[in-house]
């Protein structure tokens, strides 16, 4: 809104006050539907919605493209351009497709268009990661008719329709030779969502006007400039200063401020994001684990991690409510688990882990660990909200039960790899679930399984034989309510064994003026169809 | 401005009745502003050496900080009551004025440390570079040009990959960082003398190559040099918050006054500005103490500003 | 001088070669791109597939020698983050650096040199011991505390400046140059002053302690005595003689203010190539990184040339080939 009239005015003093004065007064409903400044913190690489699947860039494509289904701001499956779903059969999928949607340049949206986007998304040339791991339950696609298409399978499989929420659909007739670049110049990013690309400056800002055809809600803006300004605390003077109207990442330090100005609003949401710690179940019993020692600094002999009682221990001698409080300022859920409440498979007996550092310290004498040990905790420094800070504070809580904890924090370029390759003892790291508790347990928990596709993400190692059994069963359940039980009782059962120690559920914030509103999403996505001028205040 | 002008400048002095050394004591005496430097120096070095003795709190041991304590406004008592926290607490619960004093030790090291050696790495191969000409030359200056075209952020992250992270770590970063920059300036300088008629008459003594360099050229070369070091040791402490500040600084447990600051940065837009207000106003009084004395140092040791 | 031309271009080629050498090592060294780019919840074929798609299944010398042989042809390789031609991406951020650089060394200079004169000139005055004073702060201060303190005086407090980002832009050559329009100069004032700061303390201090030497020297002293106006002496005579550090340093600063405006970019938002390489070595984006570093070594050779040539050129006794 700034912005217009800025460039009506040209830029004197007066026009920038005179802007400021507008835009935090009384608000002015015309001027503020006009355009939508937004800033947001992470990069967004390309406009191809297939070309890599990073939460920043399925944001963006998220308001040019559309999916099969969607998911609300509390990541409820919701229609998109299916209409409705079911399984005819125990390996057939069949989606209902919704009449009368057409693509930005006006070409009508039928099943052709989603056979063809599954057959693009292994296809893309130089992506560094795919979409073609939501397709590849799917053993041939059959078009019953222009509005009802059908998946097989090959064994049953319940997740295809949260598969398909990450599947952006494409139009067979003009994206038919599309390259990354077309896409990423502009012209090609034409899909059925709320906002047409006007602009897009790689790197700096990319320019939307509203998709006056769009079959559902009309977007609130004539325009939306989505720009990216990844250092925070300038994200957040910028919109101190007035020059965005709405920003997303809000660092939890600056929250307190933003909370107590009169001319902004506070949009958050927990989130589906879990920081936990992994530890090291790689070396056997009587193996040194790399970064722990006795309080000599001598190799122990034995890892002490693969002790239960040990882990447990650990797992008590964290503070999560002096974490959430004083770390993370209230942006953050104490858990046990990986989902919030009120999400699919969060079991709602299991409790965060008691604060209970007596009883640390009795376990660890009672696993022969009277005197504690040493142990490093590694983290990155750049990735999650307050990873580093959050690290030193375990460090302090482990120290105080006698495991002296030395934290070292490196940025996520030099931690990843090391840690993927099993070479810590224990580190902080975090997991954005999709709403399904299979999502997090098949990808860090379960066994390492090439042929299986699971645990590709399990940095710690753990291997439990019957919880994969247990997870192999409820992946064949295509009864949704038995298959909420199990994956319910599989979780109790991951946490009886401390296979990870979760920490918090982050809270995700946004920032905005008041003359806006904002639906928060616990997938972290920043949308422009998400923000609507205020209603009365 | 012709060649028929120009004279040898005075050439390293023999004839007077006091040492070299004493006559630099009194010169350097002659400014009170720079004594004034060097006592508020001393205090601060002082400081930093004595800090384990004096500090409230070993700022470096996790077993006695405490989360609750954190981001206590300066004045605060601890929770148990057993300590004042005079310039408040970090996010960590970690006493400013205790992480302060640790800190400068750290970054007198890494500042003072790095500077020094990238100064002698530097100032040795500009020397031989303008002296020796040609091949010798070419092959340094275009290192040279290698080195400072590297971004300090890349040096810093694929040493600290090949080496971990590490305090001397910091400071092998930044000397690769910044040797390149003595070794250019003392080139261009020296480009300059090495065509004077002293180094000429030195030659024509045949005085072996490093006492040509160290003792007739190395002198003549050091003004720049001197105002290039002083500014150095504040770019290093600089640079090394801005290090912290990526992520890629001295170990987060042990904080330098450049990750105290970085640390404290996320704090400004919230009003509490003692996180990083205390430990920059340190870093300023240390680095304008250091250039006190480094200007000055400059004057006196300059054989053309003799009166 | 075309023999010592074509020797510095050979010489050019050799480092350009080395560096990419240490790059492709270095990179290796610090982790692996697959892991940092791949989602979380891809799978172990999905993986396999990446690692093949961006060609880091061969051996590193494999790749090397690839990377060579397609460079000699120009091609530099694609960024794995944006598919497009690394070489490509960073000239299409050029501009926006370029323009900031240029701004900030012109700032340096405008500022700087007048200070340090009057500094060096009057070295016992209130005035000039403000300025060494002053000068202090301009290095003392890391860059992101004092931009971020900008940002909340200029644009939040007091409403002058834009708080962040480029502003409008004009075409020029097929590229985008902002300083052309009001917009985009009250964008470039913070970043440039930001950026510039250290260089301006710099400036001033080599410009002081070059004007009191040279004020004490014999021909100074032979032109004052000679009657020349102090205007004369000051301008033609002692100007002259300082300038060769203060070219120097300036030359290498350029350098070296393109190659640090990293810091200054993240924090104003400034779509330039700082930006662009902080978020490559962030993802390990390998070919934007040796695109990147062999773009700016280029260019630090010609800069080292120019400033050779004009040593030459502001003094005579400074020979260029050597013996």
């Amino acid at each position: 809104m700034r912005k217009g009239i800025r460039a009506a005015k040209g830029v004197t003093l007066g026009a920038v006050v005179s802007a400021w004065a507008l835009a935090i007064g009384p608000a002015p409903q015309g001027a503020a539907a006009q355009t939508l400044t937004m800033g947001v913190g992470a990069p967004v690489t390309s406009l191809d919605p297939h070309y890599h699947q990073l939460s920043p860039n399925n944001a963006v494509a998220d308001m040019i493209f559309e999916k099969l289904t969607h998911t609300d701001g509390q990541a409820r499956l919701q229609p998109g351009l299916a209409t409705e779903w079911r399984a005819v059969a125990p390996t057939v999928w069949e989606f209902k497709l919704r009449a009368g949607v057409r693509f930005h340049n006006g070409s009508a949206f039928t099943a052709e268009d989603v056979a063809f986007t599954l057959q693009r998304l292994p296809n893309v040339p130089n992506s560094p990661s795919s979409f073609a791991i939501y397709a590849r339950s799917i053993q041939r696609v059959e078009i019953v008719d222009p509005l009802t298409i059908r998946f097989h399978t090959a064994a049953p499989y319940p997740l295809l329709p949260l598969d398909m929420f990450n599947v952006r659909i494409i139009d067979a007739e003009t994206h038919a030779n599309a390259t990354t670049e077309g896409f990423n110049s502009g012209q090609l990013a034409v899909g059925t969502g709320p906002w047409r690309v006007v602009q897009h400056r790689s790197g700096d800002r990319i320019e939307f006007e509203r998709n006056d055809t769009y079959w559902g809600d009309a977007p609130a803006f004539q325009r939306v400039s989505y720009r990216m300004v990844t250092n925070d605390a300038a994200r957040t003077a910028a919109l101190l200063a007035g020059d965005l109207d709405f920003i997303d990442q809000v660092p939890t330090s600056d929250l307190a401020r933003l909370r107590g100005d009169q001319r902004l609003a506070i949009s958050e949401t927990v989130g589906l994001r879990l920081i936990f710690l992994g530890l090291d179940h790689a070396r056997g019993e009587n193996e040194n684990s790399p970064h722990i020692t006795d309080n000599d600094g001598r190799p122990l002999g034995r890892n002490p991690l693969k002790d239960v009682r040990v882990r447990r221990a650990l797992n008590m001698a964290i503070d999560r409510e002096a974490i959430t409080q004083r770390i993370m300022e209230g942006a953050a859920t104490p858990t046990a688990q990986f989902l919030p409440p009120g999400t699919f498979s969060h079991v709602p007996d299991l409790r965060p882990t008691r604060f209970d550092p007596d009883g640390a310290r009795r376990l660890l004498a009672e696993a022969g660990y009277p005197n504690g040990f040493r142990i490093q905790l590694n983290s990155p420094n750049d990735r999650y909200i307050n990873d580093a800070r959050i690290a030193q504070a375990i460090g302090q809580m482990w120290t105080r039960i006698g495991v002296r904890t030395a934290v070292e924090a490196q940025t996520w370029a030099t931690f990843i790899g090391r840690a993927s390759r099993a070479e810590y003892s224990a580190h902080l790291i975090g997991w954005g679930s999709d709403p399904d508790a299979s999502h997090p347990m098949r990808n860090i928990i379960a066994s390492p399984s090439r042929e299986r596709g699971w645990g590709a993400s399990n940095r710690g190692r753990y291997a439990n034989p019957a919880f994969d059994a247990a997870l192999e069963r409820s992946l064949r359940e295509l009864d949704e309510p038995t298959r909420e039980r199990m994956l319910m009782d599989i979780q109790r059962m991951a946490a009886e064994d401390v296979a990870i120690i979760p920490l918090h559920i982050q809270t995700n914030i946004w920032a905005m003026r008041r003359t806006l509103q904002h639906t928060a999403r616990a997938d972290e996505l920043t949308r422009a169809q998400d923000v609507r001028p205020a209603t009365m205040r | 401005m012709s060649v028929a002008l120009q004279t040898a400048p005075a050439a390293p002095a023999k004839d007077r009745v006091e040492t070299p050394f004493q006559r630099f004591v009194s010169e350097f005496c002659e400014s009170k502003l720079a004594l004034l430097g060097l006592a508020v120096f001393t205090v601060i070095a002082l400081v930093a050496i004595l800090a384990p003795w004096i500090a409230p709190q070993d700022p470096y041991d996790l077993a006695v900080l405490d989360i609750m304590d954190g981001r206590l406004e300066p004045g605060s008592k601890s929770g148990d009551g057993s300590i004042t926290y005079w310039l408040g607490t970090d996010d960590q619960g970690r006493d400013m004025l205790s992480g302060i004093m640790y800190g400068l030790r750290i970054s007198l090291t890494v500042g003072a440390g790095s500077a020094l050696l990238a100064c002698i790495v530097g100032a040795s191969l500009g020397l031989l570079a303008a002296y020796a000409g040609g091949k010798t030359d070419s092959a340094i200056m275009r290192v040279v040009d290698l080195q400072l075209s590297f971004p300090a952020i890349l040096v810093a992250l694929m040493i600290l990959a090949f080496l971990g992270k590490s305090v001397m770590n910091v400071v092998i970063a930044i000397v690769v960082v910044e040797w390149a920059y003595y070794a250019r300036t003392v080139r261009g300088t020296a480009l300059v003398e090495r065509r004077r008629e002293y180094i000429e008459a030195a030659q024509c003594l045949a005085l072996p190559t490093h006492r040509i360099l160290f003792r007739h050229l190395l002198p003549n070369c050091l003004p720049p040099l001197i105002v290039i070091g002083t500014m150095q040791v504040a770019r290093a402490i600089a640079l090394e918050a801005t290090l912290s500040f990526l992520g890629l600084g001295v170990p987060i447990t042990e904080p330098s006054l450049g990750l105290l600051i970085a640390n404290g940065y996320e704090y400004m837009l919230s009003g509490k500005y003692w996180i990083s207000f205390y430990p920059g106003i340190a870093l300023l009084i240390t680095i304008v103490a250091i250039n006190l004395v480094g200007d000055h140092l400059r004057d006196v040791l300059n054989p053309r500003l003799k009166k | 001088m075309s023999v010592y031309l074509l020797r510095r271009l050979i010489q050019a080629v050799g480092v350009v070669f080395a560096m990419s050498l240490i790059v492709f090592i270095g990179v290796f060294a610090i982790g692996d791109p697959v892991e940092i780019l791949i989602s979380p919840d891809a799978d172990q074929i999905e993986r396999e597939r990446a690692i093949r798609a961006l060609g880091l299944d061969l051996p590193l010398w494999e790749q090397y020698l690839i990377f060579l042989g397609k460079a000699l042809q120009g091609d530099l390789g694609r960024s794995f983050v944006f598919n497009e031609p690394a070489l490509q991406l960073i000239l299409q951020r050029m501009p926006a650096t370029l323009e900031l650089a240029i701004a900030a060394t012109l700032g340096a200079i405008v500022i700087g040199l007048p200070l340090g004169l009057y500094a060096g000139l009057r070295p016992h005055s209130l005035g000039s011991k403000a300025i060494m004073a002053g000068s202090i702060l301009g290095f003392s201060l890391p860059t992101f505390w004092v931009g971020l303190m900008l940002i909340m005086v200029f644009a939040v407090q007091l409403g002058w400046l834009p708080s962040t980002g480029r502003g409008d832009t004009v075409e020029i050559l097929g590229m985008r140059w902002s300083f052309l329009t009001a917009d985009g100069l009250a964008h470039l004032v913070m970043p440039a002053l930001n950026l510039a700061l250290f260089k301006i303390s710099l400036v001033i201090r080599l410009t002081r302690a070059g004007v009191r030497e040279t004020m004490l020297m014999d021909y100074v002293k032979f032109a004052r005595a000679k009657g020349l106006s102090p205007f004369r002496v000051t301008f033609v005579h002692v100007f002259k003689n300082i300038l060769i550090p203060v070219v120097t340093v300036t030359g290498l600063e350029f350098g070296s203010t393109i190659a640090f405006s990293v810091v200054t970019e993240s924090i104003f938002a400034w779509p330039g190539m700082g930006k662009l390489i902080i978020d490559s070595i962030n993802v390990l984006d390998r070919p934007v990184i040796v695109a990147y570093l062999m773009i700016i070594v280029l260019m630090f050779i010609t800069i080292n040339l120019i400033v050779d040539l004009t040593y030459s050129v502001l003094d005579p006794r400074v020979r260029l080939e050597g013996k």
